[in-house]
Parts: C-alpha cells; structure tokens; sequence
C-alpha cells in the first residue's frame, strides 16, 4: 500500500490539482447517476408521481403541492429537472461506458492479432479499420440504425435501441484502439522477452495474451478514457438527432433536445441544465484522459 | 549415440527477404532483394563442450544462434539436434525443454509486468516439471540460489535489479526446463568488464556441474578464449575459420581471423605489428563474388576474386582461403 502510495502515477496524480479536481467532479456525477434512484428528488417516470400542475416551472419555484422545491425547474410535463437529469446522467453513462466497453474488446483484439500475426492477417484487418476511420462516428451510426429499423420490426427494433446506439458508437471508436495496439504490439513482439518464451515453445495464443497484452494495455486505458467522453457526446447527438434512445428513457442528449424545443418559449432551463451536465461530464472525463496520458508518458513530463 | 553431437549444423542457409512494401516493387519494377544472413554454416557441436562463434556485427552469428533454437527456418541445410531433425525435435516437448537461450539485451529479455519467480517458473509450469505449487516454489528458490540470487528476489519485478543480477534470471530462466543445450547469444556484451567476468564464470560453474553444452555467440575476443572449447570465426554469413580455440588463438590463419587478433589491444607491445588490414563490411545484400573478404584481403588474388574458397584442413582447424590452400598464407 505504502509502496502504491510512493509510486510515480500515484504521486504526479496527488500533485496536479486539475487531475485530483476532475476525479472528483467525475466521481460526483457517476455517484449522482449511479444513486439516481436514491438520491433524486422524484422518480421522473413514475406517472404517479409527475404533477401537470408543477409543468414548466423555473428553477427554485415551490411544486404546487408546497412540500418541495423544484431547484433546476421542471419540463413541459412537470418533471423534476434534477431528477430527469440525473437518471439522464445513468443512461449517458451506461451507453457510453458499453460503447467504450466493446470498442476495447473489438479494438484490443483486432490490434493485437493484427500486430502479433502480421502479413497478410495485418494487411486486411488494418484496410478494414482505415475504411471504418473515413466514416464519421455519426454517419456509421445512422447507417446502422437506419438498416436496423428497415430491417426488423418496430417493436423488435425499440427493443434493441441501446444494443444499436453502443454498437454504432462502439464501431466507430475501435480502429484508433486497434491501431495504437498494433503498434505496440509490433515493438513488444520483436523483444527478447517473447523470443524467450517462443524458444520454450509457449503457444502463440498465450505469448500474445500473457506476454504482450500486458504491455500494450497502457495506452488502451488513456484512449477509453478519452474515448468515453466521445461515445457519451456521440450519444447525446444521436439522441438529439432523434436516432438515439426512446423518450421513455432519456439520456442527457434527449432531455437536451426535448428541451430545446421551448427554447424559444424562454424555458431555457429544460436544454441549459442537461447541457451544462453533459458539458461537466465529458470535461472532467476528457481532463482526466489528458492527464493520464501525459502521466504515462515519460518524454511529456 | 555417445558420439552424436547435440547440435549439428549441415550446411545450412538462411536469407532474410529485405524486399521493399509490394506497391513499391510493382510500381518501382524492383525484384525481390534477399540478405544472405548465413551461408553454407556447418559446425557440430559435442556434449559438454562450448562452440564460439566470433565476428563482427552483422556477420549472421546472431542468425546462426536463433536458427539453433528454431526461431528461423534454414532456407538450406538441415540442422540436428540430439540427432533428430531440428523441427523434429522441437515437436517433441521432452526434447524442445533441452535446449534454451540466453540473449544479449538484459532488459529486453525479461518481461517488465512479470514477477522474476513466475519468468523463471515458466518453462516449469509449461513442462510440467513441478508437481504443484510447493514444488514449483522450491524449484524456483534452488534455481534462484544456483545462480547466485536470493529467495526473496523472486518476489520483484525485473526493473528493481542491475543488469548483471539480470543476466543471472535469464540463466535461471534457461537454466528451469533443465536443457542440455544453452544458446548464449552475447550473453555479456551489455555489461560492465567487472560484471561480464561473475557472469562467465557462472556459466562456465554451471557447464562444469550440470555437463552444458554452450553454443556460444560473441564478438569479444578475451570472452571466447575464457569459454570455448572450440572457435568458429565468422565473415559474411560464412564461417570462414573453424578449428580448437587454443590453436586459433595460437595460430591463426584465414587473413580475417588474423585481422580480429590483430585488433585487440596489445597493452605491452610485445606483438609483433603487422600490416593493418582496412576497409569496411560490404553490403551484405550485394556481397562480392568468390572470396567474401577479398575486398579487405593483403593475400588477394585473382582466384579469390573469382571462387569461392572450400574449406583446407590445417591440422584440426578448417581454412576456408585460397591463400591458405595455396601455401601463400605464411605467418608473418
């Protein structure tokens, strides 16, 4: 433990104020979502207990029955912001988290083959991931959404809304894994190391897992970092622009875009709150990753 | 049997294909380009006995030490180990867990993420040589001990030891699938003189008690005559000198053998001074016709530049050098 504590990654994180600071908004936010059903004030989809009378509320305004207070205001359909919020911050988070989840799976694996194996294997699985990097994140996954909905059912389809959103996010997120992986992998397969257990004749599956994996795993964990800030604002848009999760269970990116249609009506807390939630959100998670990655890299400090 | 040497080496080839990307060659109409990393190399290497092989940087003895475990492929040749073909023999766990290598980087060598009690564990746990847990530890420990570390180092990681306590967990290493056969490749080349020394001499310990056979690849003059039995003197991909380390170092006779003798410092000055021979390695993808070293040679003539020279036996060494065979090659 005292050793844990003295170690260099430990130490620079202790010393930089904007990594200690952007941990805790980061853990603030995933308590808040994960605790959600606790914490909030109301449970926004419970029908029961959602007042028409308190809709459109400003921030700070008493509920109508007088018992509470509605602090970031409430929607056009008298929901609690705060509550709507941070059961959006749960749905934000899980998507993103999966998206980011499958990405390392697909990207490791891809990336490690392609490195280890080489040649002809190399050749194809790294075309495959340039043709996937010229489609922007957005594209893929209203391609697949939209093939998805004409493929299967109504029903059937609003069932696997959140498989579509991760998936499309996901495979728009793998080929730059893939290819720091690659890389690596090709340096550490040269290394005496491998040749070591090559020599003892220690099958090619379990060199690359046990002897490479470990030391290619470090970048991986700056460029989930990352790329968790980017699958939770490509959700958001993709909420926004409609092909994301149903209403019935919005992310930060639906209430954001129910709420910018009252905008205009001067409600601006409905689109301002989630926003400001989703902008702290992925700042905390992306200063976290800058941080990381600079920490890992001896030559930047 | 007593007789079969545990590596055996028949004329065996090996090039590496240093072709540029496909796209390039097609647009640029090259044709595939080869390097000829090992040429022709035969040596057999006898129970107990140590094999050097010496030469300059680039001149394939790396390539001959990982062709001997099997990590290349010979283009030509055959090489035999315990008087099976070598692919033969490495199919067979029993025969693949006697032989191992030690190599030249002591930091590359060990895996950073690994605790040195499961690198040295390794080749136990992937034979089965330990029955469970507590035999595996008690292997490790004596492996740990044999090599002149202590227990409880098995418990670090590799970056917490010096390079020369590195070199001794690679012999441990090594030493774990209890081989018959070691591949050193520069074992000591990394090291400081002070260090080099403790590590040779453990080896040469370890020949004496476990009956090692060494392959043994350097480019330190002082280091081979410390360990060989037998020296092969390598240029070009060829082994051009081979015989008894005390008559190669005594009387050395290829021209590129006497060259490398040369170039050892003489701190007395005792030596007589010969002619310095000049010039640089060619390009090993383009090597000169007949005699690779011709270029470099005092003694060429034109039947060097024209034929590749077989091997002459003088006494127990084989020349390979038309000087030699001709009788021009007099010690000077």
């Amino acid at each position: 433990m005292r050793d844990w504590l003295d170690s260099d990654a430990v130490h620079g994180f202790r010393t930089s104020p904007i990594a200690v600071l952007s941990c805790l908004l980061l853990w603030l936010l995933i308590g808040g979502a994960v605790l959600a059903p606790w914490i909030a004030p109301q449970n926004p989809f419970d029908l029961g207990r959602v007042s028409l009378m308190d809709s459109s509320q400003p921030p700070m305004s008493p509920a109508a029955d007088g018992d509470r207070t509605y602090f970031l205001g409430t929607d056009q359909q008298g929901r609690d912001m705060l509550s709507a919020i941070l059961y959006g911050l749960r749905v934000s988070l899980l998507v993103g988290g999966l998206a980011v989840a499958f990405a390392v799976v697909v990207g490791v694996t891809i990336g490690l083959v392609s490195g280890y194996v080489g040649g002809f294997v190399d050749l194809v699985l790294m075309r495959i991931a340039d043709v996937q990097l010229t489609f922007p994140a957005v594209l893929t996954a209203l391609l697949v959404d939209g093939s998805i909905r004409a493929a299967l059912p109504r029903s059937v389809h609003d069932s696997l809304q959140l498989h579509v959103v991760v998936f499309s996010i996901g495979i728009s997120l793998w080929p730059s894994l893939a290819r720091t992986v690659r890389g690596s992998t090709m340096v550490e397969r040269g290394k005496d190391y491998v040749l070591a257990a090559r020599v003892i004749g220690v099958p090619s599956w379990r060199v690359a897992l046990t002897h490479v994996l470990p030391n290619v795993v470090g970048p991986v964990m700056v460029i989930a970092t990352l790329g968790l800030g980017m699958a939770i604002l490509a959700e958001a848009t993709l909420s926004f622009l409609g092909v994301g999760l149903p209403a019935s269970r919005p992310s930060l990116g639906t209430l954001i875009k129910y709420g910018g249609d009252y905008l205009y009506s001067g409600s601006w807390w409905m689109a301002a709150f989630p926003g400001l939630a989703l902008m702290l959100l992925v700042l905390a998670i992306n200063l976290l990753g800058d941080w990381l990655r600079d920490a890992l890299t001896p030559g930047l400090r | 049997m007593v007789d079969e040497p545990v590596l055996r080496f028949d004329a065996v080839s090996f090039q590496f294909d240093v072709s540029g990307p496909w796209l390039q060659r097609v647009v640029g109409r090259e044709g595939r380009r080869t390097l000829r990393a090992v040429d022709d190399v035969s040596f057999a290497l006898p129970e107990g006995t140590t094999l050097s092989l010496v030469g300059e940087s680039g001149c394939g003895k790396s390539t001959v030490a990982r062709l001997a475990v099997g990590l290349y492929r010979p283009d030509g040749g055959a090489i035999h180990f315990e008087g099976q073909p070598l692919d033969v023999a490495r199919a067979q766990p029993a025969l693949r867990r006697q032989m191992s290598m030690i190599f030249q980087d002591p930091i590359a060598s060990l895996n950073p993420r690994w605790r040195v009690r499961s690198i040295i564990g390794e080749p136990i746990r992937l034979f089965g040589l330990a029955a469970d847990a507590s035999a595996l530890r008690r292997r490790v420990d004596r492996l740990l001990e044999q090599v002149g570390l202590s227990i409880g180092d098995g418990d670090r990681f590799p970056h917490a030891f010096s390079g020369g306590q590195r070199q001794r967990i690679s012999i441990a290493r090594a030493l774990a699938s209890e081989p018959r056969l070691l591949v050193c490749d520069e074992p000591t080349s990394a090291l400081d003189v002070s260090v080099q020394a403790q590590i040779l001499n453990l080896m040469r310990d370890l020949q004496r008690d476990l009956g090692l056979t060494y392959l043994f690849i350097s480019h330190n003059l002082a280091v081979v005559r410390h360990m060989s039995d037998r020296v092969g003197v390598m240029y070009l991909g060829r082994i051009v000198e081979q015989g008894p380390a005390s008559a190669i170092f005594a009387t050395p006779r290829h021209p590129y053998t006497r060259l490398l003798l040369d170039a050892v410092p003489d701190p007395r000055g005792l030596r007589p001074s010969r002619d310095p021979v000049v010039g640089e390695v060619p390009d090993p993808v383009d090597p000169p016709g007949g005699c690779p070293f011709h270029p470099r040679c005092p003694l060429a003539t034109d039947r060097c530049r024209m034929e590749k020279p077989a091997y002459t036996a003088v006494g127990a060494v084989q020349v390979a050098c038309h000087a030699v065979a001709e009788g021009r090659g007099a010690i000077a």
